[in-house]
């Protein structure tokens, strides 16, 4: 299958090894993957802080690039929860960006959907020897309703070892610029979710999002707590001849 | 007329409410188990009702068919109440209700003694209504004494407080602190430690008080427009009390109280009690209709409150925000509620509820940092048993905060410097190298350990890793090239 | 103030679409896609109402509705009491011999707070919640009467229960004006660090007598 690749503006600048990974797994299942050089950002930022203005030209250039696309995978459900959840609202009243967001959303997964639901597989040859928990970010609970998709991933990782996150339904306190506006709270959140993690047992915290991964590896590596955070397609890319660092 | 939400305009900015509040460590410990406790019992009971989702949808449809003809049903509930022995009363404003308020308790002491000469007393009833607008504030200016009956409106009363919680106002209060404000107040020489003891002092100190004050004020969680009754949904028994016993009750019910039938109560009484306390129903709930001679009051005030709530009604976007019950189940799940407890918010709404209410209260003068006191984390929106879309109505609202010019110059060039980048590849392409060349200042061994300005708030607690030297489509376009190259070598 | 009153709805006229449909055929088309009735007999709906009353700490009597005089007594001799108010109206085959029964024909607040306790019946009760439903009229009496005694004993005919909340506000709902109280379970709190303590104000001790089969 051809897939597109969305890879997102803060992944593209400070988790490109996340579209690697992804790149390798898709193509190690076979697939092509193509990368429209074009693509920027998908808008979330603009909008949630209420920047709606700002938002939309960010949408149509989303539109323009990927209208001919037929697959698009995106390694960020906060990304494709924009998509999904904003885009219609967004285009209400303009009938035909109305008719362009209908016609994408069918073709957007984030990267585990796409494994799972669309290719059909949970099995990717991957191998990673090490004790993992899974933060399941907040939209990826509520609004991409994921379900098991990631953990029936990680459970077929030869050697993974996953163990579960107390508390996993906690917002981890990242929420954008949330982070900085309230910078306070954000990190009373973060110690919060820091220490279930740490209660986990787990040496690694894996999820679907750099975003909450960026500030919780962020506290982590501050803490000198000798755990660390790696994207869920980092551990689908390793393998016993290349381990993911 | 000038709206007023308890003391919401002179409250400082949610950030630095937060910072404050969040090195209380008793406070933290104290939100952090109460939340917990009752987010359990709630989840408990809301799983055994497999028609849960279809009753949240039917008290959504019911609020906002109301509020849709919400002029026609007022005058429903009016006609009806008066018919019934009521009488009601129209407050545009805080002060305009306060005023009547007064009017009606003063007029109460003045036609039982021939002038006024008896203390004039009030027990009360549970309303956040009445906080609101500072009622008490204005019985105390009138020589009026208020007593709060609720026992956590008693411990904020007696611990000269602010309440913290929609449903657990003294929440944040642990029992040697109630013990202690208690013992003060009540002028006890000695009293247990026990909940039980704290609860049979409560209970002593306030009968003599039910059996004795002429005049009550409650609030109203209902008010049924077809029959012109009032529904009062409690748990410890003082709304009984306050209800029926004196002569004289005045209920201060805000216009977005009134659903249309009383049978829509079997929509909202399996929704409230499960939501707010955990409970399948909740002790007591008192319906009641006018004056009913022989039992009860013989003088009943219904004060219809307006206090911005047709500023909300306003904007339709953000217009379910009224059809909120009032049961706290948003604040026991919210994790930024959790950190903070309510005083953060600088209102007597708080939480996810307070944050999008209190600003539009008060059509967005004030209280604009509270549309940003969340991560969008969306639990709010999975428990409201009324299902208003939280995160959608805070985004709106953070709109309305940018679109009157209330953003920080700092985020404002930031926004715009982004999507000017945003706006196509070359344009990406050469921010992102200027994002290489700008941290270079601040990288040591491939993590940033100190931002500046507003950023500074992020290395706080965090390290940063520093952006890596080849982006994502550097990489790409690397790539191409190989292949391009190897396809050529080998064609 | 008619002042205010025609200033608040306008207002609220003012912002609000004018709907196009009638309010009458806008309420019917509120979805109600929630169960009204209930599945169980009348056996189940007893058992099931007493099982929730024992929840709640209260002391449950089954018996014959020949047989709630004697309920009556026992229950009372199992408390210690003596002597009951009850209200006008109140059925004189409930009411045993060697007790004594005070009518409740205007007594006081200290009066009614000085006796032992009341005794009534109720209009009917939900099975699923545990709710007794009390209609202020006789024969159940006023709201007072129910409230300021520290014991209520409470007779359910076994054919007054319903098993859900809706049937048993649509039942509510044809009481005409007459106040209601619903209790379910004796009064509490739980703001005292979340631990929930019974008995704040209102009767502390609830017995309640099923009577029916």
């Amino acid at each position: 299958m051809l897939i597109s690749l969305f890879i997102g503006c803060y992944n593209d600048t400070l988790f490109p090894e996340t579209g690697k990974a992804v790149v390798a797994v898709l193509e190690r299942l076979g697939n092509r993957v193509e990368f429209r050089q074009a693509q920027t950002c998908c808008g979330q930022m603009h909008y949630n802080t209420g920047y709606l203005g700002e938002a939309l030209p960010l949408m149509k250039h989303f539109l323009d690039v990927f209208r001919t696309a037929e697959t698009i995978c995106i390694p960020s459900s906060s990304c494709v929860a924009m998509i999904r959840d904003h885009y219609p609202k967004m285009a209400a009243g303009d009938p035909s960006l109305e008719r362009e967001v209908r016609e994408l959303l069918p073709k957007v997964y984030e990267f585990s959907e796409l494994l799972v639901s669309k290719l059909d597989v949970v099995e990717v040859g991957a191998s990673f020897p090490h004790t993992v928990t899974l933060h399941p970010s907040c939209h990826s609970l509520r609004s991409l309703h994921i379900g098991s998709k990631p953990e029936r991933l990680l459970q077929h990782v030869r050697g993974l070892k996953l163990l579960p996150l107390p508390a996993a339904d906690q917002c981890c306190g990242f929420g954008g610029t949330f982070a900085i506006k309230n910078a306070e709270v954000s990190a009373a959140m973060l110690a919060e979710k820091v220490q279930c993690i740490l209660d986990s047992g787990a040496e690694i915290c894996t999820a679907l999002d750099n975003s909450c991964l960026m500030h919780i590896g962020g506290a982590l590596s501050r803490q000198r707590t000798g755990l660390r955070c790696l994207h869920l397609a980092e551990i689908l890319a390793s393998t016993e001849a290349g381990a993911s660092k | 007329m000038s709206v007023r939400v308890g003391d919401a305009a002179a409250a400082p900015d949610f950030q630095k409410a937060a910072k404050r509040l969040i090195a209380n460590t008793q406070l933290r410990h104290n939100v952090r188990r109460a939340t917990d406790v009752i987010r359990a019992k709630r989840a408990k009971v809301v799983a055994e009702v497999p028609e849960w989702e279809q009753l949240r949808e039917a008290g959504h449809r019911i609020k906002e068919h109301t509020l849709r003809h919400l002029a026609a049903y007022l005058e429903q509930f009016e006609n009806a109440c008066v018919r019934a022995g009521g009488q009601v009363h129209w407050a545009r404003d805080a002060d305009e209700a306060n005023r009547i308020i007064v009017d009606v308790v003063q007029t109460a002491y003045r036609n039982r003694a021939g002038s006024i000469s008896d203390q004039m007393e009030v027990i009360k009833v549970k309303t956040m209504t009445s906080d609101e607008i500072g009622l008490n504030r204005a019985l105390e200016a009138a020589g009026i004494v208020p007593h709060e009956t609720d026992l956590a409106d008693l411990v904020v009363q007696l611990g000269e407080d602010r309440p913290s919680h929609i449903v657990v106002p003294a929440l944040h209060r642990n029992r040697a602190e109630i013990r202690r404000i208690f013992m003060e107040k009540m002028k006890l020489d000695e009293l247990g430690e026990r909940p039980e003891d704290l609860a049979e002092a409560a209970r002593k100190y306030l009968r003599e008080k039910f059996l004795r004050v002429r005049v009550a004020v409650s609030g109203a969680n209902y008010a049924i427009a077809e029959t012109g009754s009032v529904c009062v949904v409690e748990s410890e028994g003082n709304g009984r009390m306050c209800l029926s016993l004196p002569e004289v009750l005045i209920s201060l019910v805000g216009i977005e109280k009134v659903i249309p039938r009383l049978e829509d109560l079997e929509v909202f009484l399996q929704l409230l009690p499960r939501s707010a306390t955990g409970e399948r129903m909740n002790p007591y709930n008192s319906l009641w209709t006018g004056i009913t001679p022989g039992d009860g009051p013989r003088e009943f005030h219904v004060v219809l409150l307006d206090n911005g709530r047709t500023n909300v009604l306003r904007d339709a976007a953000s217009r379910e925000t009224l059809d909120c019950i009032r049961c706290g189940a948003c604040l026991n799940v919210c994790p930024v509620y959790r950190q903070t407890g309510g005083h953060a918010y600088g209102s007597v709404y708080a939480g996810p509820i307070g944050a999008i209410l209190t600003p539009q209260l008060q059509s967005m003068e004030h209280s604009t940092s509270l549309p940003y006191a969340s991560s969008l984390c969306g639990a709010c929106y999975e428990v409201c048993p009324v299902k208003i879309d939280i995160p959608e109505i805070l985004i709106h609202l953070r709109s309305k905060v940018v679109e009157q010019g209330g953003a920080p110059l700092a985020e404002r060039l930031a926004m715009k410097a982004a999507s000017f980048a945003f706006a196509g590849k070359g344009r990406m392409e050469a921010a992102q190298k200027l994002t290489r060349i700008g941290q270079w200042p601040f990288a040591h061994g491939g993590k940033i350990r100190s931002l500046p300005g507003m950023l500074a708030g992020w290395t706080a607690v965090r390290d940063l890793q520093t952006a890596p030297k080849e982006s994502f489509r550097q990489w790409w376009a690397r790539r191409e090239q190989n292949h391009d190259l190897q396809r050529g070598a080998s064609s | 103030m008619s002042g205010a009153r025609d200033e608040i709805l306008a207002a609220v006229r003012r912002v609000l679409p004018i709907s196009s449909s009638s309010r009458e055929a806008d309420y019917a088309a509120i979805p109600r896609a929630y169960p009204v009735s209930g599945s169980l007999d009348q056996t189940a709906r007893l058992d099931l109402l007493e099982e929730r009353l024992s929840d709640y700490n209260a002391a449950v009597y089954r018996c014959l509705e020949t047989g709630i005089a004697e309920t009556v007594a026992r229950a009372l001799s199992a408390r210690g009491k003596k002597s009951l108010v009850i209200p006008r109206g109140l059925p004189r085959k409930w009411l045993p011999e060697g007790f004594l029964f005070t009518t409740d024909d205007g007594l006081t607040y200290e009066e009614l707070d000085r006796s032992e306790g009341v005794l009534t019946g109720c209009a009917l009760a939900i099975a699923r919640t545990g709710t007794i439903v009390l209609r202020h009229s006789e024969p159940e009496g006023r709201r007072a009467l129910t409230l300021i005694p520290d014991y209520h004993l409470c007779v359910v005919d076994a054919s007054r229960i319903v098993e859900t909340v809706p049937e048993g506000m649509r039942a509510i709902a044809g009481f005409g004006p007459d106040p209601v109280t619903t209790v379910s379970g004796p009064s509490a709190t739980a703001d005292i660090e979340m631990i929930r303590v019974k008995g704040v104000h209102g009767p502390r001790t609830l017995d309640v007598i099923l009577a029916g089969d």
